[in-house]
């Protein structure tokens, strides 16, 4: 029973958060914009969630005659489907988890490769010159930043010794992984916005250049999931920064645990907008090059640094 | 790298600047006096109507929104028997009133007239006329005007003199 109860608090508080992230990413836009922000509906604008969302309900659901039918409705319940899965292995508190699996972080990077699937085959599905244009620079981005996404966390592992992301809090309890593994963290962080393609690294969806990108041809709730789904993933990012490198739930004890982790989470989550808000887009060829001439070598350096410290300091 | 991290601590910077949005309909915008906004007729000293339906505004207007139509009192002083403006083509770009050699047609700081009916936005001359003298206070062209329209007698008038007798010697 008790079961059930941590899988549907995780699902609601997940689905949640996503959904009130749309309302405090236009507010906190709108603050780093000197402007005002949504603040019509309800107190403070905070029905403006229920708004947007009974909108989104009510929009004509279209499918092109021209896409195929099947693998088009298929792709954003994929993104969707990953993000959610891979929560199951996040520890809100000490004994909050769904699923407390031994290989937590690899599940986490497979969902994630996972996810490339919703956008490619959106994109491909859409049969739009547009669309297919985002998914192609998509699947090369997020393949690109996936390689190092999965080295930058190979520190914290080895720091560790354990693939679980229980056992990486725990080990944190005599100082933060942020500390030893700084580089690990940025390029991690950097990765991060890319697997979710935020602003910075947007270029799959790209609004200057693309239309829309992959989701050109998406409306009504389908958009409206690659959309929640996107929301998701900053917040899956920002859960996975503050368990790997800022030890979770840790936290002086005059607050719960999990309260801990969720300040910690809401903190990464804010930074996400704040990078939104003041970064340009790269061209597609400075991303590639940022990734394979820059964020790799540095990552493999720091695998050998922390490789060497840790032998140099077990034989002592 | 640095200049990345300057501009995304500049960019936090900007939480705690002066809002540029105002809360408009709580927190109503200050309009500077001379603002172009809503036009009115004006009366003057007396609380005569100011207009002498001359048609310069309606000649100058751009957008061609101000129709009126002369007429003559029982003095012989034109006044509009009809003035309308047509605020759903008016630009607000104040020509009328530059052009208006009486002061009578003013622009006045007021935006805010929408309507749910565009024929509401036609305003007729008893819409448009005010009791009041608007920005020029103390005006009266027809006491500076030469003519006289029963306003005041024949030299009667500000930096006017009165009328020389050419038969009297001692001029």
């Amino acid at each position: 029973m008790k079961f059930v109860f941590i899988i549907a608090g995780v699902l609601i508080s997940v689905l949640t958060i996503a959904a009130g992230l749309i309302y405090v990413e236009r507010r906190l836009l709108a603050l780093f914009q000197d402007r005002l922000g949504p603040n019509r509906v309800g107190p403070f604008g905070l029905l403006q969630v229920i708004a947007d969302m009974i909108k989104i309900f009510f929009k004509e659901d279209w499918i092109p005659p021209f896409a195929d039918k099947a693998v088009f409705v298929m792709a954003p319940g994929i993104l969707i489907a990953t993000i959610l899965l891979t929560f199951a292995v996040i520890p809100f508190a000490d004994n909050f988890i769904v699923l407390d699996s031994n290989i937590g972080l690899l599940f986490f990077l497979g969902n994630s490769s996972l996810g490339v699937y919703s956008i490619v085959l959106g994109g491909w599905a859409s049969n739009n010159k547009y669309s297919l244009l985002g998914s192609i620079r998509a699947s090369a981005q997020m393949l690109t930043y996936e390689v190092f996404m999965g080295l930058s966390l190979v520190g914290v592992i080895m720091m560790a010794d354990s693939f679980s992301l229980r056992d990486i809090v725990e080990a944190q309890r005599g100082g933060w992984f942020v500390i030893p593994q700084f580089v690990g963290f940025v390029i991690f962080f950097i990765a991060g916005i890319a697997e979710t393609h935020r602003t910075p690294f947007d270029i799959p969806e790209a609004d200057g250049e693309l239309v829309a990108g992959y989701h050109s041809e998406y409306s009504g709730m389908k958009f409206g999931m690659f959309f929640v789904g996107e929301y998701m993933g900053v917040t899956l990012i920002s859960a996975l920064i503050a368990t790997l490198f800022f030890g979770g739930w840790l936290g002086p004890s005059f607050l719960p645990p999990a309260f801990w982790f969720f300040l910690k989470t809401a903190f990464f989550i804010c930074m996400f907008i704040l990078i939104r808000a003041s970064l340009p887009r790269p061209r597609y060829d400075q991303l590639m090059e940022l990734g394979w001439k820059v964020l790799l070598p540095l990552v493999l350096l720091n695998i050998l640094i922390t490789g060497g410290v840790l032998i140099y300091t077990h034989s002592l | 790298m640095l200049s990345i991290l300057r501009s995304i601590w500049y960019t936090f910077l900007h939480a705690f600047h002066k809002r540029e949005t105002q809360g408009y309909p709580e927190k109503l915008p200050y309009l500077p006096p001379r603002y172009r906004g809503r036009i009115i007729l004006s009366r003057d000293s007396d609380g005569n109507e100011r207009c002498v339906a001359c048609n310069l505004c309606a000649a100058v207007c751009p957008v061609d929104c101000i129709a009126l139509q002369a007429a003559n009192d029982e003095n012989g002083r034109r006044y509009p028997e009809f003035f309308r403006i047509n605020f759903s083509r008016c630009i607000y770009c104040g020509f009328c009133e530059e052009a208006c050699p009486t002061y009578a047609i003013q622009l006045i700081p007021d935006f805010e007239m929408g309507e749910y009916d565009r024929q509401n936005m036609v305003y007729e001359k008893e819409h448009l006329l005010i009791s009041g003298e608007g920005k020029y206070h103390g005006y009266n062209f027809y006491n500076v005007a030469g003519v006289d329209m029963g306003v005041k007698g024949t030299g009667k008038g500000e930096n006017e003199e009165a009328p020389v007798d050419l038969k009297n010697l001692i001029h």
